[in-house]
């Protein structure tokens, strides 16, 4: 596969999953945005995020049918404004507050004798349909990987904005757009078996799945939330490279392609780099120069990891209970 | 000459980290190339993708 082959459009308007949804997809539409109260919505379920994701994507690629301009609508963000409230108000409430960020990184940096969760499984045990389903599903971050921690960027200054870019700049493939790691995620889609198309599986895509990637939208595109969303970059970049090892091994196991396995290969070498420039470059420079940050930094952590937890528990109990973890199955693999 | 030293950072608890692209020779005489900005070379020799770190120095616990 090269460049060239990924579709560019944008994609199509998903299908709603309740009101709220149904609400924002009008409203998108041209048939007017009249959002119904949120009393009664879940903040983490398929309703409330799916229609912050859907007000969130105007922010990147859009969607076909819905005028760019529509990116700063006042009515969309106001829309876009309740569901936030509701969604970090539950968080709020679901992680216990803290300001210890080296207390809080030491516990990351410790790897557990008998790790669990979706990297252990399908190290293990898993078979290439579970691997694609968690791929399909993951595809609607790493499709735009590094891009909601990029709108940080100019909420930065000084080194820690220096080190940011310098780890943003590897998840851009330093300047090799092959190396682009969206790119190297659409390569082991293809060899997969799966669309590498923006937002393709969105409509299979639950919840859990959604939250973790609003979560870091809402951080991005909040000059206020900056601390946190710095605490979500470094959750991901400390904790990733053990769970890409095991993906690869994984994949191995099955013998998958190095096509399909590269994309977390290089998760394990980045990453490990990537958790010493957080660490050094990035969060040390940030808490001295703006200290209020600390509480928000960890909060940031905690967030992703209790979102991290609640889409692990998704897919293992579906996979255990021998479902399907997408909301609608994906079109059976080629024969080669 | 490079214009200024190459400068590298003993991190102590894991890799050495080792600005701009680097080649590097390996004991057998084959040499590796990394491109990144910083690369992080494994002191612990506990790594599976020698010479770079993977990670594994870190300490592991015990399930609570």
């Amino acid at each position: 596969m090269t460049l060239t082959d990924v579709p560019v459009a944008a994609p199509p308007l998903p299908q709603a999953r309740g009101p709220l949804s149904a609400a924002v997809l009008a409203g998108l539409r041209g048939e007017g945005f009249a959002l119904p109260p949120l009393t009664d919505a879940d903040p983490y379920g398929d309703d409330l995020q799916l229609a912050l994701y859907c007000c969130y994507e105007l922010h990147y690629r859009g969607f076909a049918g819905v005028a760019d301009e529509r990116e700063w609508d006042p009515v969309v963000l106001t829309g876009r404004r309740e569901l936030e409230r509701a969604f970090l108000a539950a968080l709020r409430r679901d992680v216990p507050a803290g300001h210890d960020v080296a207390a809080e990184l030491d516990a990351l940096l410790v790897e557990p004798v008998e790790p669990a969760g979706p990297s252990v499984h399908l190290q293990r045990h898993g078979d290439v349909e579970q691997f694609r389903e968690y791929v399909a599903q993951r595809s609607l971050y790493h499709l735009k990987e590094a891009d909601p921690q990029a709108f940080v960027i100019p909420r930065l200054s000084g080194p820690a904005k220096a080190g940011l870019v310098t780890v943003e700049h590897d998840e851009y493939g330093a300047g090799r757009a092959e190396r682009m790691h969206e790119h190297l995620f659409a390569r082991m889609m293809v060899a997969l078996d799966l669309d590498p198309a923006y937002g393709r599986y969105l409509d299979a895509t639950p919840a859990p799945a959604l939250a973790e990637v609003t979560f870091m939208s809402l951080c991005g595109l909040h000059r206020a939330l900056r601390g946190a969303l710095v605490g979500q970059f470094a959750a991901v970049e400390l904790t990733s490279s053990p769970g890409s090892r095991r993906l690869v091994e994984g994949m191995q196991r099955l013998g998958l392609s190095a096509d399909a396995s590269e994309f977390y290969a290089e998760h394990v070498e980045a990453d490990a780099v990537h958790e010493q420039l957080v660490r050094r470059r990035v969060l040390a420079p940030l808490l001295a120069a703006e200290p209020a940050l600390a509480a928000d930094v960890v909060f940031g952590i905690r967030a992703s990891e209790l979102l991290a937890e609640r889409f692990a528990g998704h897919l293992l109990e579906s996979w255990r209970q021998g479902r399907s973890a997408l909301r609608t199955p994906l079109h059976p693999r080629s024969a080669r | 000459m490079p214009a200024e030293p190459t400068r590298v950072l003993v991190t102590g608890e894991g890799p050495l980290l080792v600005s701009g692209p680097v080649e590097i020779e390996l004991p057998d005489g084959g040499t590796v190339v990394s491109e990144r900005a910083v690369t992080a070379l494994c002191t612990c020799r506990r790594t599976r993708r020698p010479p770079f770190c993977d990670t594994s120095h870190r300490r592991r616990s015990k399930p609570q």
